[in-house]
């Protein structure tokens, strides 16, 4: 064997086909490409669909039909803010959580840190997909939620879609902490563990104002509560939600983001 | 490409230590060593995914510390063990990294040439290792880079995907790619390499062509003959420097540059013996053997 082994040009590659034409992508093709492909990936990976549409659908039908937690009549106008809330915490947190972990440990972070991506885009792609699968399940729940009867205020719909873009923001930003530092199998574990104690005490199935005293001042200053109630107020009565489940949305978000910012490791 | 003096730890272990590279376009340069030599330390430092603790490092021109976007938009990485979503489809990920550059190479074309086809509607995480490197190789050119970094590029592949990568890699040097290619086997960087650097333990061994490597005054000869002759007569027959031995009874290498007056003090000293050297072979050393001879230690371990 010598240099001169060096083949002669290959048929399979006539010459010319890699002449270098670097450069980057135009960058909405990049987040297009990106974020439709995550979209995609979720909505035909089972248990993604499970957390974040079967869940939800099971519950906002079962709560509504079934006197399992006392709530005002019609139920469905109580049940329906807290299952909206529930799905935004199932997308944003515990799905894009799992799906960063496992993301990471099959290395396609790295894979696309290393093209001409710029780290911005990276972020803005994720988000972009959470963001995508959050307007499917509003338009799923919200329809089946309406089969069942609920007439949400028409006024509150305005500051809801705020309060679901600040609360994707919220849980993306902590999914992101989470599914982003630590090993892909706890991550899997604590983002469910977590999504299940929200669901049950951080003020999403039950209203906060019916947990006990001290449960119901920690669940007001959880992102789950904070989402939930924040609905619950438009989506009833049509009013603004206040500053409080503003205020902790946003706390939330900037904490965690920080935090992300210096945490975050690409596998 | 050039680097000076790298140097590179984590914690107490010191994975490069003092390198220097040199990379022209339109070449390949092979970063050969065992496992732990500090070959993908020194790619990521490249590629900018590891910050250098000392040393010069340009990459076209560029310090790449902190992977600038406009650096990366020039270059093509294939990271060790390649990278894609665990359920995506080959075809699906290479359309996503051909999104990310400004003239990429027609996916359909390079999914077919690369026989990723094959792998359908597989989930990556199914695909086998030599999918799923074939499709971490055309990730790292479908871009059309200036300059590609291919960290093991062959590893978990068969003798035919291997050979696919060959070609691949001699057309990119062809077409005006240079090529920094990390591996531990030697066929592939005697094969495909302008200039091989040989690594261990973070320092360069040796450094040159495949053919300066491995030519020169360690040339060998072997030939079978009648087990037990007496060397001494042939040893002194032979020039200054030349080297005799029987190391398995009936096998004789002589060691040193054999050019046709060593032959024939060679075949004379065994007629002589009235034996006939049978099954005779010169061989230039390897570059497993010149690793061996530089370290003491087998390249595959």
């Amino acid at each position: 064997m010598t240099s001169a082994m060096h083949s002669s040009p290959p048929d399979r590659f006539v010459p010319g086909t890699f002449t270098p034409r670097p450069g980057a992508g135009a960058p909405g093709r990049m987040l297009a490409a990106q974020a439709g492909t995550e979209l995609r990936l979720a909505l035909r990976n089972g248990e993604q669909v499970l957390l974040t549409l079967l869940i939800p659908v099971v519950l906002l039908v079962g709560l509504t039909l079934l006197d399992l937690v006392a709530l005002p009549e019609p139920r469905v106008d109580s049940v329906t803010p807290g299952v909206l809330a529930l799905a935004v915490m199932s997308t944003a947190f515990t799905g894009q959580a799992i799906a960063l972990g496992f993301d990471r440990r099959y290395g396609v972070i790295r894979r696309l840190a290393a093209t001409a991506l710029p780290r911005w885009l990276l972020v803005a792609g994720r988000l972009a997909a959470v963001l995508g699968i959050v307007a499917v399940q509003m338009v799923v729940l919200g329809a089946l939620a309406a089969v069942l009867g609920w007439r949400p205020a028409a006024t509150g719909l305005a500051w809801a879609v705020l309060l679901v873009l600040l609360g994707s923001a919220a849980f993306g930003a902590l999914g992101i902490l989470l599914g982003g530092t630590l090993r892909a199998e706890v991550t899997l574990a604590v983002a469910n563990v977590v999504w299940f104690v929200l669901l049950l005490a951080g003020g999403i199935v039950v209203p906060v104002s019916q947990l006990p005293g001290p449960l119901a001042a920690v669940a007001t200053a959880l992102p789950s509560g904070a989402l939930a109630e924040g609905l619950r107020t438009v989506l009833t009565t049509g009013a603004p939600p206040g500053l409080t489940p503003v205020l902790v949305l946003v706390a939330w978000a900037a904490v965690a983001t920080l935090a992300a910012t210096r945490l975050v490791r690409l596998r | 490409m050039s680097v000076r003096g790298l140097v590179k730890r984590y914690g107490r272990t010191t994975a490069v230590d003092g390198l220097d590279l040199d990379l022209p376009a339109a070449s390949v340069l092979a970063l050969l060593g065992p496992n732990g030599a500090g070959k993908t330390t020194t790619v990521d430092v490249c590629t900018g995914f590891a910050r250098a603790d000392a040393g010069e490092v340009r990459v076209l021109g560029v310090d790449p510390a902190g992977a600038p976007d406009a650096l990366r938009a020039r270059i093509g990485v294939l990271p060790q063990g390649g990278g894609a979503y665990p359920g995506v489809h080959a075809r699906e990920m290479l359309r996503v990294v051909a999104a990310c550059a400004a003239h990429p190479l027609d996916v359909g074309w390079l999914s077919g040439v690369l026989g990723l086809d094959a792998c359908g509607r597989t989930p990556y995480k199914r695909l086998s290792g030599g999918q799923q490197q074939r499709l971490a190789l055309a990730c790292a050119v479908v871009g059309r880079p200036e300059l590609v970094f291919l960290d093991e590029p062959t590893a978990g592949m068969d003798p035919q995907g291997r050979r696919l990568v060959w070609d691949l890699i001699s057309a990119l040097r062809r077409d005006g790619v240079a090529v920094l290619l990390t591996t531990h086997l030697m066929e592939e960087a005697e094969a495909l390499a302008d200039d091989v650097v040989i690594v261990d333990h973070g320092r360069v061994v040796a450094h040159g062509s495949p053919a300066v490597l491995t030519a020169g005054e360690q040339q060998e000869l072997r030939f079978r003959a009648r087990a037990g002759m007496d060397l001494d007569g042939l040893r002194t027959a032979l020039p200054e420097g030349y080297g005799a031995a029987e190391p398995i009874a009936g096998r004789y290498l002589v060691q040193g540059r054999i050019d046709p007056s060593v032959l024939s003090v060679i075949t004379s000293w065994c007629a002589e013996q009235g034996a006939l050297a049978d099954d005779v072979q010169v061989a230039r050393r390897s570059l497993e053997d010149v690793f061996l001879e530089l370290t003491g230690r087998e390249l595959r371990t």
